[in-house]
């Protein structure tokens, strides 16, 4: 379960090491757009030893990689695959044909280094206009991607308007995006807010995407990650009603009965899987000790 | 009434007035911090007048303090006692360049020495930024106005000879006097006692690192669940962006709980300020000013009251405020699996510090918090044993890093509190095998010189010496 992912860059030895105490959910080493040319070995480099040597705890590992059209993806692919990346994060992803060509090479570079098939994973980054049109294709693509996050700054470069903190110029990428990943069952996540010093600026801003339907929100300050963190806390009415769902689902289970009723209405998957949801973000959240939990279950 | 006026035409003359001989001891305070002119003007003239062989007592010896150098090497100076030194002096004391060992103490430890007679002193210069023609001064009036001029306080009180600089002469009396002319014997006015943009010091912000603020954060979630955070509490804390961060956060926690603070005591910035201000602290105890928010609230607030060297930590007073300390965070460059803390000597052993308040705050609260990164620069700041002992281990109760808590073994009550409220609490040694994967194990360096340092406890014992460093 992830809200945040904060970006970290490659090539800065003492911010790898920071990431391995900072409240992220999950970490993003970057080497491509925080990385200059002359630096995109070394930082590959440094990027494959922290994911070897570092203890990051829980969280999740992400690499972002250059682009397919540059040199440097092949090797970018290799180094932090093999060096135990969980999820690769391909940026300007246009269609399918991106998410095809990334994946055709884990497919080798697992089969060379005998890894699990398909166990490096793809969150495809959108963030130009065709990426949006293409927002579903790229994600039902390929079972490797997991999520699709959305790059708001390149995208508003290409849709030719000025980035605003409210975002209006974003807003129907942003339902498309969720929409396309929840048509294909995996993740959203949405773009970062861009102002390091307002972390009331971006609560809110994280408070508007979750209303929309993002799962988690990318993040390129450390001082983001708690306004994310309370913005995805969820109600205490919320979480009592997810334990309820939890609990009547846990009894007919028990009892061999197919159908669920709480409160004279159905129980169907997607208000289960909500509830699991919520439950994780009361958990994440410090809301629910697990002897607490058990109490109620 | 005829004013008895005790303005001398010149710094020359006050010095054959206080009788200075060769092999005298002469001191200062630091309050103009790195814009004081006061004491190399002083051994300017002395070297001029041909002394020799004189000791510099300082409450410290700031990085503007560099043309020491020059008096050491001329002979003028050949002994120095303070309680901190900057690098840029250190440097060359550690290669050997003083005649005689340096004496650290405490800025509890100093007053108490004067008192005991271990540090007599034949003449203090005492910068005040407005004074009268009697001599009664202080630090908060005047264009280089400092604040609370507490370290100077028991220079007054002990030296044969008291001597005041100022560069603000105002008409008899000045009314709100920190020393008074009954301890005064002469005064010299000069053109600047220091350069005011540099008398206060550089870092007075909350720090905007990340790793910074996550170890204020847990410092401030432990001393909650120490159990002092509550009404009444008392609370000190130096001006570094880390240690305000944690004031901040304890502010928010207060904030949040209706819990209002006795006092905060030591140096003083304009954010333990504010919190008076707001009511989350009843009294602010002030030593020394930090900011130009302090020296504007000494001299504004009424709860906001000065107090000397001696009434914040000497061991010799009766009572001082340090030993009403709930809780004090302190830092260190270096801290050993026994808890003893290096402010002193960097990792190559060269002097670079002082205890400064350490050693006595440490002494006199009942929880001393280290804060400080698990590793700096690449190296561990856990080591085996520490390069010099500025404050005992038995002293310190808590360390906090990014990485996790540890605490002293002797507080295992406190140990579980704070288990309980769900922080990380490991041993030291866990911590430093955690550093050390990180840095890998670095090599001790070893000094095997002549010693150039002797620390003094603040009891007046012997507690580590500094040898040379050849860099």
């Amino acid at each position: 379960m992830r809200r945040s992912l904060l970006f970290l860059p490659g090539n800065q030895p003492n911010m790898l090491q920071n990431g391995a105490v900072l409240p992220a959910d999950a970490l993003i080493f970057d080497l491509e757009d925080s990385v200059s040319p002359s630096e995109k070995d070394a930082a590959r480099e440094l990027v494959a030893s922290a994911l070897r040597s570092i203890d990051y705890g829980s969280r999740g590992l992400v690499v972002r990689i250059n682009d397919i059209d540059k040199p440097y993806v092949k090797k970018d692919l290799e180094a932090v695959a093999a060096a135990g990346a969980m999820s690769v994060m391909v940026p300007k992803v246009s269609g399918a044909h991106t998410i095809h060509h990334v994946a055709v090479m884990l497919d080798l570079i697992e089969e060379e280094y005998r890894m699990e098939p398909g166990r490096t994973k793809i969150i495809a980054l959108i963030e130009t206009a065709a990426g949006i049109e293409k927002a579903f294709e790229a994600a039902a693509a390929s079972p490797r991607v997991e999520a699709l996050a959305l790059g708001g700054e390149d995208l508003s470069a290409d849709l030719g308007c000025p980035r605003t903190k409210e975002g209006t110029e974003i807003f129907y990428s942003r339902s498309r995006l969720v929409v396309a990943a929840r048509a294909a069952g995996i993740e959203a996540i949405d773009t970062p807010f861009t102002d390091a010093r307002d972390e009331e600026g971006c609560y809110a801003d994280t408070v508007f995407a979750r209303s929309m339907g993002f799962d988690a929100k990318l993040s390129i300050s450390p001082h983001h990650l708690r306004p994310i963190h309370r913005a995805f806390v969820p109600t205490e009415e919320a979480v009592a009603f997810a334990l309820e769902v939890k609990e009547a689902m846990e009894i007919a289970r028990r009892e061999g009965r197919g159908a669920v009723s709480l409160r004279g209405k159905m129980i169907d998957l997607p208000v289960l899987k909500q509830a699991e949801r919520t439950i994780e973000l009361a958990r994440a959240s410090g809301m629910l000790a697990a002897e607490k939990e058990g109490a109620l279950l | 009434m005829t004013l008895q006026t005790k303005v001398v035409p010149s710094l020359r003359e006050a010095i054959l007035r206080a009788g200075l001989r060769d092999g005298m001891t002469l001191s200062f305070h630091h309050h103009l911090r790195d814009g004081d002119n006061v004491l190399n003007t002083v051994l300017a003239e002395c070297s001029l007048m041909g002394l020799k062989d004189l000791t510099v007592n300082a409450s410290a010896i700031m990085g503007c303090h560099r043309p020491l150098l020059d008096f050491i090497e001329d002979g003028t100076v050949t002994g120095i006692e303070c309680n901190f030194m900057h690098a840029n002096v250190g440097r060359s004391i550690s290669r050997g360049l003083l005649k005689r060992e340096v004496i650290f103490r405490s800025h509890g430890g100093r007053p108490a020495a004067m008192e005991r007679g271990e540090s007599p002193v034949h003449a203090a210069f005492i910068a005040a930024s407005a004074a009268d023609a009697a001599g009664n001064c202080n630090g908060k009036e005047g264009i280089a106005a400092f604040g609370s001029i507490g370290y100077a306080m028991p220079d007054a009180e002990h030296a044969d000879y008291v001597i005041v600089l100022t560069d603000h002469l105002v008409e008899y009396p000045l009314m709100d006097a920190s020393i008074t002319e009954d301890r005064v014997d002469a005064v010299v006015v000069v053109d600047s006692i220091g350069d005011p943009k540099r008398i206060m010091s550089g870092t007075t912000r909350v720090t905007r690192d990340p790793i910074g603020l996550l170890i204020a954060e847990q410092t401030a979630r432990a001393v909650q669940a120490s159990g002092l955070l509550r009404d009444g509490f008392s609370f000190q804390t130096g001006a570094g962006g880390t240690s305000l961060a944690v004031a901040s956060y304890l502010g928010g926690i207060m904030r949040e709980r209706g819990i209002t603070g006795r006092f905060a005591s030591g140096g003083i910035t304009g954010l333990l300020v504010d919190l008076m201000k707001e009511g989350l602290f009843e009294t602010l105890l002030d030593v020394q000013c930090f900011d130009r928010e302090a020296v504007e609230s000494i001299r504004e607030n009424a709860r906001h009251g000065e107090i000397s060297a001696s009434r914040y930590a000497s061991p010799t007073a009766r009572t001082a405020v340090v030993d009403h300390l709930d809780v004090v965070i302190l830092g260190a460059t270096e801290i050993d699996t026994d808890f003893n803390v290096n402010v002193h000597t960097d990792s190559n052993g060269v002097i670079m510090g002082g205890s400064g308040g350490h050693s006595d705050t440490a002494a006199g609260a009942k929880l001393s918090v280290i804060v400080a990164p698990l590793v700096r620069a690449r190296l561990p700041l856990i080591v085996d044993r520490v390069g010099t002992i500025s404050t005992p281990g038995e002293d310190i109760d808590l360390l906090v890093t990014q990485y996790g808590i540890a605490c002293n073994p002797k507080q295992a009550e406190l140990s579980e509190k704070l288990r309980y409220a769900g922080l990380p609490v490991f041993s030291i040694h866990d911590l430093k095998a955690r550093a050390e994967s990180i840095t890998g194990r670095p090599a001790r360096i070893e000094s095997s010189g002549r010693t150039v340092a002797r620390v003094i406890s603040r009891e007046g014992d012997l507690l580590d010496e500094i040898r040379t460093v050849m860099g």
